[in-house]
């Protein structure tokens, strides 16, 4: 004790004490949202799923969706949108909207798994629609070269044919593809969100589905064989590197050549 | 001239076997008289002459990476199926043409590197030539007698763009295809002839299965000899008319002040070749550019978000974009005895690049007829000191990078988290207004330069140290300039409007009458350098100087 008594006016206690309290904080906080996710699951949902999900949406969703999902002019109807449109938008979230505009962005979401997971049962359960998609066509393990045939055909005018994303009209975009899960992948395919086009099953069948995850899984795996990407937004960001580091670098080197000794 | 004094001399003889060969070939070929006419020709020292150089060498760099890639490289459209080491594409149909393109991004020994290299050198080419021609335009290099090397400068860069554009459609990815469709677009847009040209240059329809080859005919063949010729008539040019200094002391018109080529500047150029080939070489390595391989192979159904070509093909690209295509009920496109005429592809595609190189080929004659100027100048001007110069360069540039920002619209909306039809209405206000905002900025920025300039001639630098006089007044002290320093703020040449004058006949023609205008819009703002008289008025009386200078500067 005493030599922590004779310690405690060192420089660096402060600076260990607020170490030792962000651990802790941390630790706990990390702990604790672990806890729901290890129930979460993308099985059939029970009847508690519904009822809770119902709650969740009362309070959460229906000042814009309206009681009962059904839809008010600040937000559209939800009956038959399918548990997979709740569990992209809740999942990556973009639902709750943070405001109104062209469209949501991506944001940390509101919800855990298994709140997302009771949303969902409640939104299923008021009409069919797309469900969460079976772990089968997400194993990433189709045809890379196939699906890159399909994501160049369908994806690549909106998304950039390396899937660095790209401008539409009026402030909407396509988002960059990278760091997107699998399942989220699946679900903006079947149910169109924000202003993606739906691409239904008869227009690519969950096997080319399949395909376009595994594509889009192996090239961010691929990584950037010829170094440093630049954004991956090509000639763009190549012709500024070249004008601004490029000619910057030599230009330094010709002002060092140029200048005298004395 | 050595002919005659060897013929006279009693013969020499070379004491070491070495001496004796480089004797004899130098009597054959004349090597020392070479050697004496250029290791003494002079290059006045300064960063900013040194563009021209990086581009000689990019080129260089060019040359080499791409005879490496010619190795390689199959410039076939045969339909082939992937089976190279790069897994997304494996069994994709594609041209022989991008196949190859990946085996020597994929599977040659260091095949990646030398493209990235050849791609970046090509990058840094057109820049660095381009940031050459800017200086030139600006120090006003391009006045006689070096007018026509400023024309051959122009068609360098047009055959460099060219050079470019074939080779960035070589590999026949999808990003190129896309390129190639938007050219093939604009060729068919030209009235009665564009498709006849279009079906002759694809070989008939786009895309065919001609294109490629004759690409790669025209980029390493045709296209590299002809800037290899304008290079060396360049270089002729240069030599015949010496080089051009900046203003200072003990340098005239009929000098040039600098370190002769031999030794010192040889060395310090040949070590720039390597400083240029290693920053290309560090940027080859750590920077990809053009990943093919995420493009995927051509094919006309597919077209990417977020296209565009390499940089300097950019302000074309950009007008397009800019181009409305209905303003209100108007539109641009004519049916006309069956032919179509797109304007809103012929305007935008053409009339922008046609009034740039229009103008900057015409600019030395321009400004010649203005300034009724036939005297040769090696002596550059400061930029400041040429304000209307400087003004129309400005705006000129300004217009460029309009156009050139409007080519990556879509990467500045989603970057920047805006709208893009905001980013292209905002472009397409600067497109007009741009130019005549930088004209006036920089017209008035170079004079109050000016008027700082003379200031300094005339008080001498603020030494910032306040003193105060017996009768309670506070002054700051002025250091005067050495005369060195003051030579460069006084030594230049200001044209005052020259007016109309008549022809031999005692009439004042109308296009003399429009010359006199134009000199009046050029020359009526001015400031005069300190005169002598001047200087030697300010040195003694601060105060006086100081009260009477409001009016005086503007000698006009």
């Amino acid at each position: 004790m005493k030599a922590l008594s004779q310690k405690r006016r060192h420089p660096l206690a402060a600076i260990a004490l607020l170490l030792m309290g962000l651990l802790l904080t941390g630790g706990l906080y990390a702990v604790a949202t672990t806890v729901n996710q290890a129930k979460a699951s993308t099985a059939e949902f029970s009847a508690t799923d519904t009822e809770e999900g119902g709650k969740l949406f009362a309070a959460n969703c229906a000042t814009c969706h309206g009681m009962g999902a059904s839809g008010t002019k600040d937000g559209p109807s939800l009956v038959g949108v399918g548990a997979a449109a709740v569990d992209f938008q809740v999942g990556t979230g973009r639902m709750p909207m943070q405001m109104n505009g062209p469209q949501a962005y991506k944001k940390p979401a509101q919800f855990n798994d298994q709140q997302t997971h009771q949303l969902a049962a409640y939104v299923a359960s008021l009409g069919p629609g797309p469900s969460i998609p079976e772990a089968g066509v997400l194993d990433e393990k189709g045809d890379a070269a196939k699906g890159g045939e399909l994501f160049r055909t369908n994806c690549a005018m909106c998304h950039n044919a390396a899937a660095a994303g790209g401008a539409l009209t009026r402030g909407k975009f396509a988002p960059a593809l990278a760091d997107v899960s699998g399942k989220h992948i699946y679900e903006a395919m079947v149910t169109g969100p924000q202003n993606m086009p739906v691409f239904n099953d008869a227009n690519i069948s969950p096997e080319g589905k399949r395909d376009v995850i595994t594509f889009l899984k192996q090239i961010e795996a691929n990584g950037s064989p010829g170094g440093a990407d630049l954004g991956a937004i090509g000639p763009v960001s190549e012709g500024l590197f070249v004008w601004i580091a490029g000619l910057g670098v030599i230009i330094a080197f010709t002002i060092w050549l140029t200048s005298r000794t004395s | 001239m050595s002919a005659t004094s060897t013929a006279e001399a009693p013969a020499f003889a070379a004491k070491t076997k070495g001496g004796r060969i480089t004797d004899f070939v130098d009597q054959r070929v004349g090597g020392s008289g070479i050697l004496r006419e250029f290791g003494r020709k002079v290059f006045p020292d300064h960063w900013s002459f040194m563009f021209g150089e990086v581009a000689l060498y990019s080129f260089v760099i060019l040359l080499l990476s791409g005879t490496f890639l010619t190795f390689f490289f199959d410039p076939s459209m045969a339909e082939t199926h992937y089976t190279g080491s790069y897994t997304p594409l494996k069994n994709v149909e594609m041209s022989v043409a991008f196949s190859s393109s990946l085996d020597i991004s994929f599977d040659v020994r260091g095949g990646l590197f030398m493209r990235q290299v050849h791609h970046w050198a090509a990058l840094l080419f057109v820049a660095s030539l381009g940031v050459h021609m800017l200086r030139v335009f600006f120090t006003g290099a391009f006045r006689k007698p070096r007018e026509m090397n400023w024309v051959v400068g122009g068609v360098l860069l047009i055959l460099a763009m060219a050079e470019g554009f074939t080779g960035y459609s070589l590999p026949d990815d999808l990003l190129s295809g896309n390129g190639l469709r938007i050219i093939d677009g604009v060729i068919k847009s030209i009235p009665v002839i564009g498709t006849y040209i279009s079906f002759f240059l694809f070989g008939g329809e786009f895309p065919g299965t001609m294109i490629i080859g004759r690409l790669y005919t025209l980029h390493i063949l045709l296209v590299p000899a002809l800037i290899l010729l304008m290079i060396v008539l360049h270089l002729f040019m240069v030599v015949v008319h010496k080089h051009t200094q900046y203003p200072g002391p003990g340098r005239n018109d009929g000098n040039v002040v600098g370190y002769p080529l031999g030794p010192v500047y040889a060395a310090k150029a040949g070590g720039f070749f390597f400083i240029v080939f290693g920053v290309i070489a560090l940027m080859a390595g750590f920077f990809t550019i053009n990943p093919i391989w995420n493009y995927g192979p051509y094919d006309p159904s597919p077209v990417s978000a977020g296209t565009q070509p390499d940089w300097y093909i950019g302000f074309v690209d950009g007008a397009l974009r800019l181009m409305p295509g209905v303003i209100g009920n108007f539109h641009f496109e004519y049916v006309i005895f069956g032919h179509v005429l797109t304007l809103n592809v012929l305007l935008p595609a053409l009339v922008p690049a046609g009034i740039i190189f229009t103008v900057l080929f015409t600019y030395p004659w321009i400004e010649r007829w203005v300034t009724k100027d036939d005297r040769e100048h090696h002596v550059l001007d400061r930029p400041r000191n040429a304000p209307t110069r400087t003004a129309i360069g400005v705006a000129g540039f300004t217009w460029y990078c309009v156009m050139w920002a409007a080519a990556g619209s879509d990467l500045i909306a989603t970057h920047f988290h805006v709208a893009l039809n905001d980013v292209t209405y905002w472009l397409r206000a600067l497109f007009f207004l741009g130019p005549i905002i930088a004209f006036v900025v920089t017209k008035r920025v170079a004079l109050a330069l000016q008027r700082k300039d003379r200031e300094i001639a005339l008080h001498g630098r603020e030494t910032g140290r306040i003193v105060r006089l017996p009768h309670g007044e506070f002054i700051e002290v002025h250091a005067p300039l050495s005369e060195y320093k003051r030579y460069k703020l006084v030594g230049f040449e200001s044209p005052v409007p020259l007016p109309a004058v008549p022809n031999e006949h005692g009439v004042v023609t109308r296009k003399e009458n429009r010359r006199a205008k134009l000199s009046q819009w050029f020359f009526e703002d001015r400031v005069a350098p300190a005169s002598p008289a001047e200087l030697e008025a300010g040195h003694g009386h601060h105060e006086a100087v100081e009260a009477g200078e409001a009016q005086k500067t503007l000698s006009h």
